[in-house]
């Protein structure tokens, strides 16, 4: 994979948090190139700075210096609501804890970032059917998330996530509170994402058996990245 | 969708809810009641005329002019009717049966008052009857009198009972004039006087003077008291409006600590509305940072923030004020005439209408900025 097929490229990327007086250092001159249909894992101890790495590469948090491009983009030179916008059109997360919207349905969560585009009445349930398709959900289209198991909740999750058609799928410990079980079906349905979508994936976990799914891996140790892919730089 | 989610969001937790809303209600519910108050003392002001001028003795009401002035009034220009009246301030069956009772010329002052509404055959009956009497709706319906019946009041003033027959039943043309008073003839009132009180006869509480123009009225009264400089019983004269405006100025005090009292229930109602929305916003921060995370800006959460907050509000509001019309009819009755006339105005609806507005604005901005500067990173710790 050369740099030129890279969906998103980090450069130099350090980020710091301040607690009282003292600085902490998250993330120390990292560069990265991920790229179009990777299946990525960020692997490391807790603390190590994974998790702000990915919120960073989705547009959820603002580098201290170095920068990002995701599909051409450079969102560290974007203000915050062009990066809401951004985020609508460009990313899908999953998270650990699935955070549907407890209020609305499973079709009604899905439907939740098509808000935000100008598609029809008609054009959002098509997409949405599609989606809930895709995770198999279809026939739970009705149910609140309190009436689903935490599979059946991620599975929803994923649906939100790929219902826009984003560039960039992140998950941030997607199976971390899943049985064995229910994560499997959960990796699988990610897989057949990748694979059969083309799906670009950057997935957060401290799971070894999890990170084994991608295809690359990537350690954080520290906030220093470290990995066996040949394209890191 | 925003919509859905904000209408669900004001009903995710039921009971605080219902507490809440109920809360609003009742706080509308009393700001409505006491803005009724308010008005009901400022109700004879609301109803005067301003083609009316009241002539009343320059040191005090209860100091008495001369008939004989009636005649020297008229005669100021700008003057078109004179009448006159003497408080009487008698008493039904009980000392607690209090209402407003005049004796009056009948045939000037129903000239002077059109707003009272008579039918032609009650009117007549009521003039040519000495001993007749006029008794507003409200007043007739209290004590359950009918057309014919035989009254008898006790004299306070002019001690003794007095007798009258009920001849006429008025109504008012609009709804702030008082139904709850009781006239009769002036002059069975002095014939009785001349006999027991000749001391008190041929004199008058207060004239009430029809006039050409309202713009006139300054100057009308000022010729009217030149009239009467340096005699015995100097006079004041003043609109029907500023003679009214009198008696509520006595009250003004009262009247301050209603309103402060008002006031202080809508700002205790905001806080209690502000501390819901901050818990209901405390618990879903990490919702609105995954809304965020979505694409979804900070106006689109504030937007649903105080629109939740809008809705709590606006139903509260609209209870406390669907439910002021049955709670001021129950306080009207328990007051009896202290308050002759006890209507809820438009004025108080869209009082409690604004009220509630602000109140739901207000309760919904600060946790409404705090969601919106949240980071997104730090919202979604707050997650398992």
């Amino acid at each position: 994979m050369n740099m030129n097929n890279s969906i998103v490229s980090i450069r130099n990327l350090t980020k710091t948090y301040k607690r009282g007086n003292e600085v902490i250092h998250v993330l120390e001159n990292i560069s990265l190139n991920i790229g179009h249909g990777e299946y990525l894992a960020l692997m490391g101890p807790s603390g190590s700075g994974k998790s702000t790495l990915l919120n960073l590469i989705a547009g959820l948090d603002q580098a201290d210096r170095g920068s990002i491009e995701v599909g051409g983009i450079d969102i560290t030179a974007l203000s915050e609501s062009e990066l809401a916008r951004w985020r609508a059109g460009n990313v899908g997360f999953i998270f650990q804890f699935y955070n549907l919207i407890p209020v609305l349905t499973a079709y009604e969560n899905v439907e939740l970032p098509l808000i935000l585009t100008g598609l029809s009445g008609r054009e959002r349930k098509e997409h949405v059917y599609t989606a809930l398709k895709v995770v198999n959900m279809e026939d739970r289209l009705r149910h609140y998330p309190s009436q689903l198991s935490g599979g059946q909740q991620q599975r929803v999750a994923i649906a939100r996530a790929i219902v826009t058609d984003p560039t960039i799928l992140v998950a941030d410990e997607p199976t971390g509170d899943l049985d064995r079980a229910s994560a499997e079906n959960v990796l699988e349905l990610m897989d057949r994402l990748n694979r059969d979508m083309g799906k670009t994936i950057i997935m957060v976990t401290h799971d070894p058996w999890a990170g084994n799914r991608a295809h690359s891996m990537r350690h954080l140790d520290k906030g220093v990245l470290s990995g066996s892919n040949p394209d890191f730089l | 969708m925003l919509i859905r989610i904000l209408i669900r969001n004001a009903f995710r937790h039921k009971l605080r809810s219902i507490l809440t809303i109920t809360g609003i209600a009742i706080a509308v519910l009393a700001y409505g009641l006491l803005h009724t108050v308010i008005d009901a003392w400022y109700a004879g002001v609301a109803a005067s005329s301003a083609n009316r001028l009241v002539t009343r003795n320059s040191i005090s009401l209860v100091f008495r002019l001369p008939l004989s002035y009636r005649e020297k009034i008229r005669v100021v220009d700008g003057v078109e009717i004179v009448s006159y009246g003497n408080w009487f301030g008698g008493y039904y069956r009980d000392e607690k049966d209090f209402f407003a009772n005049f004796a009056i010329d009948p045939v000037s002052y129903l000239n002077l008052y059109p707003e009272y509404k008579i039918s032609e055959q009650e009117k007549t009956s009521f003039l040519k009857n000495r001993k007749g009497c006029l008794a507003g709706k409200k007043l007739t319906e209290r004590f359950g009198w009918e057309v014919g019946d035989s009254i008898t009041l006790t004299g306070t003033i002019y001690p003794g009972k007095w007798e009258f027959v009920l001849n006429a039943v008025y109504e008012g043309r609009h709804k702030n004039v008082d139904e709850t008073m009781f006239f009769f003839h002036w002059d069975y009132f002095n014939e009785t006087l001349k006999k027991e009180r000749p001391f008190s006869a041929d004199t008058v509480g207060f004239y009430i003077i029809g006039i050409d123009k309202p713009e006139n009225a300054a100057s009308i009264a000022e010729a009217i008291d030149a009239t009467f400089k340096n005699s015995l019983a100097e006079t004041l004269t003043e609109t029907e409006k500023a003679f009214q405006l009198g008696f509520v100025t006595m009250s003004e005090a009262i009247l301050k600590a209603i309103q402060l009292v008002s006031f202080v229930i809508i700002v205790i109602i905001l806080v209690v509305v502000a501390n819901t929305m901050v818990m209901s916003v405390r618990e879903r921060t990490a919702e609105y940072a995954v809304l965020k995370t979505i694409g979804f800006s900070g106006v689109h959460i504030a937007a649903l923030i105080i629109g939740e907050s809008m809705i709590i509000t606006l139903i509260g509001g609209t209870l406390g004020t669907l439910a002021t019309y049955p709670a001021a009819a129950v306080f009207s009755n328990a007051v009896g005439t202290f308050f002759p006339v006890f209507n809820i105005t438009i004025k108080t609806i869209v009082m409690d209408a604004i009220v509630t507005l602000i109140v739901g604005l207000f309760a919904g901005m600060f946790p409404a900025w705090r969601a919106m500067s949240i980071r997104i990173s730090e919202g979604l710790r707050k997650i398992g």
